[in-house]
Parts: structure tokens; sequence; C-alpha cells
């Protein structure tokens, strides 16, 4: 049958014609879960730190690998645990450290209107999705009888019967993309290497910091790591405060100072330069 | 669990996965958007094979293909972007802006200006 938009809402509340497995545990865990989902990628999108901004995104992927759980397809469950949650969102961390975490998204517009545009092109889009879904021409077979031996078997027959020139195609993909991407992210060394002789000179020589930075401050209140520590002419010095404290603005009064640095641009660090 | 609420759930982080890679402008939370609206078409696939009882299980298998090809794209996007802020030393794509022109007006009519002051 061709069903409309419209009556595409009367047909789900209706539930399934043959009505299998449409228990209220699978409901109740959907309208637990999928708030979850759309509220943390809603937070994905408007949290500022991009850390924050991956691990909602992960949280999303978790919510959607219990709905595959709850909708008779537990390998795809475990897939999308192990392979999204796991390793693609840890390569998006890994990458977001190297890249930076105090290189926050600045959320001014430089294109007028990019968000007025931006959230209607999104929702036209999501109407449209709507009412082409509403389109499909709707027939059963039996999920039944293709999960008769199991998940794992039934995706495995099809996988190596019917789509196996496409799973090999997969294979050639992923040894490309793997050398693609070692390709693009290899530098090739084209200096020698400096012995310690010329390292140690290079030091001495840049003049800003031979020895190695001062500790923070261990005053008790805290662990005192986001304290600056105090010179011997009472200053607080401000080098000695980590530079990710500094940007995120956690750094605390040292005691007896009234100077707080406020901006990690007024500090001038050995190796910045570099 | 009937049709409607994983198709609509698909179509809201579709939507904000959209919003996501039209409006943010770091580089790697606009691939995370694409992430984002590459496991809501997952979500409709798997919802849809559950719901006509898929004898094939073919829209599993597609899933599965669309979480490998999934996992080639980020890693080669991620290389791209760890080369771009290498050589750039930013993500930010709207630092990114060496081939845009100032837009100089048609090439014609200013090559014949520059003759004539040239004269």
């Amino acid at each position: 049958m061709t069903i409309s938009g419209s009556t595409l809402v009367a047909l789900a509340a209706a539930g399934t014609p043959t009505g299998t497995a449409t228990g209220t545990g699978e409901a109740v865990l959907f309208w637990l879960l999928a708030p979850i989902a759309v509220l943390a990628s809603l937070g994905m999108l408007f949290s500022k730190k991009a850390v924050h901004s991956a691990l909602l995104l992960a949280l999303t992927m978790l919510c959607l690998a219990a709905f595959y759980l709850a909708q008779d397809a537990p390998f795809l469950g475990v897939v999308q645990v192990v392979v999204y949650t796991g390793a693609v969102m840890m390569l998006f961390l890994f990458v977001l450290m190297l890249v930076g975490v105090d290189s926050s998204d600045s959320l001014v517009e430089t294109l007028r209107g990019q968000r007025i545009a931006a959230i209607v092109a999104a929702l036209g889009f999501g109407a449209l999705l709507v009412f082409s879904i509403g389109d499909v021409v709707v027939s059963n077979a039996g999920l039944a009888t293709a999960n008769a031996d199991g998940n794992v078997q039934g995706l495995a027959a099809l996988i190596f019967s019917r789509y196996v020139f496409a799973f090999e195609v997969t294979s050639a993909l992923l040894i490309t993309a793997a050398l693609g991407a070692m390709v693009l992210a290899h530098r090739e060394r084209i200096e020698r290497p400096l012995n310690q002789r010329q390292l140690s000179e290079q030091r001495f020589r840049g003049g800003v910091h031979p020895a190695p930075l001062p500790g923070p401050g261990v005053y008790a209140r805290h662990n005192a790591v986001d304290t600056p520590a105090l010179l011997p002419d009472g200053q607080p010095a401000d080098v000695s405060v980590s530079r990710v404290l500094l940007a995120r603005g956690d750094v605390r009064k040292a005691p007896g100072a009234d100077v707080v640095v406020r901006d990690a641009s007024e500090i001038e660090r050995p190796g910045d330069d570099q | 669990m009937p049709l409607l609420m994983p198709v609509v759930l698909a179509c809201l982080l579709f939507a904000v996965g959209i919003f996501g890679v039209l409006a943010r402008r770091n580089a790697i939370l606009v691939l995370m958007s694409v992430e984002l609206m590459l496991n809501a078409v997952n979500l409709n696939l798997v919802a849809f094979d559950v719901y006509l009882r898929d004898q094939l299980l073919a829209g599993q298998t597609f899933t599965l293909f669309v979480i490998t090809i999934a996992a080639a794209e980020v890693g080669l996007g991620l290389a791209i972007v760890l080369l771009v802020y290498r050589n750039r030393e930013t993500a930010q794509l709207d630092d990114l802006h060496q081939l845009r022109e100032d837009d100089p007006g048609p090439p014609d009519v200013r090559d014949d200006t520059r003759e004539t002051a040239a004269r």
C-alpha cells in the first residue's frame, strides 16, 4: 500500500499490522532514550567547548545503540558501541586534543543570517524527509525467518552471499582510506635532527627561560594547581600555571597578591615562539 | 515499536546534523555533525528493516556497510584536518579562504583599464 505523510501518523499509532513485538518495554525505552538522544545532539550543537560536543555525540550514539539492541538487531548494537562510540569518537577526541582543546568555536556570525538560513534549511529538510518517508510502499516479509538461525548468522549469510562483492570492495575502501590517512598525515623529515649540544645552545641563546618553569603554588586551600606561585619578591609567577587553565579562565588569585592574569596572551612563555 | 517513533527521531537527528554542518565553523565539529547525520540514516535503516520484517536483513547489512564507510571517512577527514592545522595553524573553516577572490570584477575590463593607465 502507498501511504501519505498524514496517514503515516495514523498507521504508526495503530501499530504494526501483524503486530509481533511492540511491547510496552520498547515504548518505555524509546520515550526514555529518545529525548536524551535529541537533547544530547542539541547540546553537541550549542556547547562552546569542542570536547563537550564530542562527549555528547558519543552519548547520542550510545542511545542509538540501545535502540538497535531493543529492535532485534543485537549485532548492530554492539558494532555501534564498538566502532562508533569506541573507535570513531575516540579518534575525534584524539584529534581535538592534537588540534588544541582551547580552540573553542566562535559563536559570532561572520556571514549575516547564516544561522537563520541554517535553521530554515534544517527544518525544510526534516519536513521533506517526513513527507518522503510517508510515501513508501509497505509490505511485510518475515524477520523471524531471517533471524531464525540468530541475528549474526543471518547477517553473515547475506554479506557472504548476495553482497559479497560489496563486502570485498569495502575492504579495498578501508585499505585505501588507511593508506590515504597515512600519506596525508605523514611528514617528511628534511633537516637533520639536532644533537644534544645544539639543543642546549639553542635553549640558552633563546634566553627567555633556560631553567624549568616554577611550579604552581602550594597553598592549602586546594591542591592549588590553579594558583600561581609567589616569587621571592611577593609577585605571583604567572608562568607557573598551566596554559590550559589560563585559557579556560580558571586561575585563582595568589594569596597576598592583587594581580590576576586574565588572558593567556599576556604571558610570554618560552617555547611559544617556535 | 511503532515505525513513527524511530523515524521521527531520525528526522530530528538528521535536521540537527544539517544545522551543525551549516552553522558550526570548526572543521572537527562539522565532521561530527556529518557523523550524526549518518547515524540518523542508520537508525532509519534499522527501523524499516524491523518494521518490514525483512526476510533478508538487507537494512541491517546496509547499516553495517554505512558504519564501515563512515569509519573510513572519519579517518581520512581527520587526517585532512590535521594536515590543514599543521599548514595553517587553524581548523576554523572561516580562516581557510586562500582561494577566495577579492571580487576583482570582469577580467577583460580590468585589463583594459590597466592598459589605458599604462599609456
